[in-house]
């Protein structure tokens, strides 16, 4: 299997959008070597702006360079971005609904080494709950390219998360991409698992455990939190017997209480959500906290289980 | 130099925009009076004298650009740009109050003439510099000029936005700190001391000016001074908070304290 960093897509993104069009700009408070964002600066070094560690201060900066009719990509850590800088995101971009993007890295349990300090699980929930934010979690390295290319398209805010370490390349979920359209990856009539983000192989592997043991699962890859594509989940409460969620986040906030939001009102169903617990994480190994977090396919097969039972 | 004609025009127009503070947050019975009155006349010679702007254009690419940074005293910025012709003056009726433009604090999508969204404290300095630096990226030269609080330069903010400006060398950002030494909590050397305020900018590589804030002459003058730097500029505007209304000026209390009343037609009175 292939594997490839989910913000180098975004990297790459912004620099055939540099191309494109000169409103973009990128801006980055000090950790342009981890986000990636200094290859666009060798690039177009005046379109770059590293605003040093203060990402307050770069997210009302963004919005002001928005109001001027520049589309800003304002890049840093996940936690930063939206513990560190949440006002910011809320009052100086969500509520007058300014054209920025904040792109951010260095998301989920899977930061690694780093611990709990820069492990963000719960940037979902504070992303999604602001009025007029755009939430995309992409899945992929290409994923990651085109949800970018797609923010930059869209008039407005945009939360798009990516991560630290390298991610399977999933071809299932290449080709196009709307923005609040789920992609349903792999038909299935007994159980749906819906996916955001870089656990959507997990999804994808747990399906075909499944498959060996009888029960016809089918995947629903939800890159798009905000707008939630209400209809995939309806669909999958109606024409299966329950749904899996699976996050690389809080089980709280996240993919899996929005999921479990839109079928308790129109279509109750059993949900089990595969994501952190409520806790924060610890330093380790990339791959081996994803493990030892419960964020694997077998996890995934196990909640699954419980509805199939 | 201000002609005496310009003098007492700049000076009537403040007495009308006072008034119109009082009104609103008496109406309201909700609002931030003292910071507004004491702000009165940096507004009055903002869009009355200095700025380049058009009311019947608000979104002229060419204007100035105001950022009120201390959010809550809409008040004043609602006055002065219904009086100047942005908005009905009806709508100042309707000032917090469901369905009106008028928010408690400035709302730029909706409000015809708000440049910024400002409100929680901080944030107003960090969009104007982000404006400014858009500006000079279009090779703009428009000014923008951003009021802040005394008791909003406590935020940390503040000094992440002017490190920002001095960096980018936004010598089109004037700034003005509406230094009454009063918050919500009291004195504000004492709530948190702040002072000396100019060396503080100064070493953010700011160019300082302390003035009058209630003397015209010294405002516009500054302002003309201010242009000609090459380097950010903030001007410390030394006020009375309540100004104008004799029983508010200098009390705390009238930081976010509506006028009854009785408050109310006494203010008016001094306010004739």
């Amino acid at each position: 299997m292939e594997y490839k960093a989910t913000k180098q897509g975004y990297a790459d993104a912004l620099i055939e959008l540099g191309h494109e069009n000169d409103k973009v700009l990128v801006m980055d408070a000090d950790v342009a070597k981890a986000t990636l964002t200094e290859q666009f600066e060798a690039v177009f070094p005046e379109r770059f702006f590293n605003c040093g560690v203060q990402e307050q201060n770069m997210l009302s900066a963004a919005a002001g360079l928005a109001l001027e009719g520049f589309i800003p990509f304002a890049s840093t850590f996940g936690v930063f971005a939206t513990c560190r800088a949440g006002d910011q995101m809320r009052s100086s971009i969500a509520y007058p609904k300014l054209n920025v993007k904040i792109g951010v890295t260095h998301c989920g349990i899977s930061v690694g080494g780093d611990g709990a300090s820069h492990q963000s699980n719960e940037d979902i929930g504070m992303a999604r709950t602001l009025p007029n934010m755009t939430v995309i979690v992409p899945g992929d390295y290409e994923e990651s390219r085109l949800a970018t290319h797609a923010a930059a398209k869209m008039n407005g805010p945009v939360y798009l998360r990516f991560g630290r370490d390298k991610y399977p390349v999933v071809p299932e979920i290449h080709g196009t991409f709307e923005i609040g359209k789920a992609k349903t990856i792999r038909a299935g009539s007994d159980i749906t698992i819906i996916t955001t983000g870089v656990l959507v192989n997990e999804g994808l592997l747990a399906a075909k455990t499944l498959e060996e043991q009888g029960f016809s699962a089918r995947v629903v890859h939800m890159h798009t939190i905000k707008p939630l594509d209400e209809k995939a989940i309806l669909l999958a409460a109606k024409e299966t017997k329950g749904i899996v969620t699976v996050e690389e986040h809080s089980i709280l906030a996240g993919l899996g209480e929005a999921v479990a939001g839109v079928v308790s009102e129109h279509h109750p169903c059993p949900v089990q959500r595969v994501g952190v617990m409520d806790t924060f994480g610890e330093s380790g190994q990339s791959q081996e906290l994803l493990d030892l977090y419960g964020l694997r396919a077998p996890d995934v097969v196990k909640k699954a289980m419980k509805i199939l039972g | 130099m201000l002609d005496e004609q310009k003098h007492k025009e700049l000076k009537n127009k403040a007495r009308e925009i006072r008034r119109e503070i009082v009104s609103m947050v008496h109406r309201a019975n909700s609002g931030h009076v003292g910071g507004s009155l004491g702000a009165a006349d940096i507004v009055t010679a903002l869009y009355y004298h200095v700025m380049q702007h058009d009311p019947k254009n608000p979104q002229w690419e060419g204007r100035d650009r105001f950022v009120l940074s201390k959010g809550h005293c809409t008040p004043v910025i609602y006055a002065a740009l219904a009086d100047c012709g942005y908005f009905p003056k009806e709508d100042l009726l309707e000032f917090r109050r469901p369905g009106s433009h008028l928010q408690g604090h400035p709302y730029q999508p909706k409000t015809p003439g708000i440049d910024a969204c400002t409100g929680t404290l901080g944030i107003g300095i960090s969009t104007g510099v982000g404006m400014a630096l858009g500006a000079k990226l279009k090779k703009q030269d428009q000014y923008y000029y951003i009021l802040c609080g005394d008791g909003e330069i406590q935020e940390g903010q503040v000094w992440e936005a002017a490190a920002f400006a001095n960096k980018y060398k936004l010598d089109n950002v004037i700034g003005f700190v509406d230094r009454n030494y009063l918050q919500t909590d009291g004195y504000s050397e004492k709530v948190m001391p702040m002072d000396p305020l100019d060396a503080k900018w100064e070493s953010f590589g700011w160019k300082v000016f302390t003035i009058d804030g209630h003397d015209f002459e010294e405002i516009i003058a500054t302002i003309e001074k201010a242009k000609k730097e090459t380097v950010p500029v903030m001007i410390i505007a030394n006020t009375t908070k309540g100004k104008g209304v004799s029983f508010m000026e200098g009390e705390a209390q009238w930081h976010g304290k509506p006028p009854a009343k009785e408050d109310f037609d006494k203010a008016m009175l001094e306010l004739n």
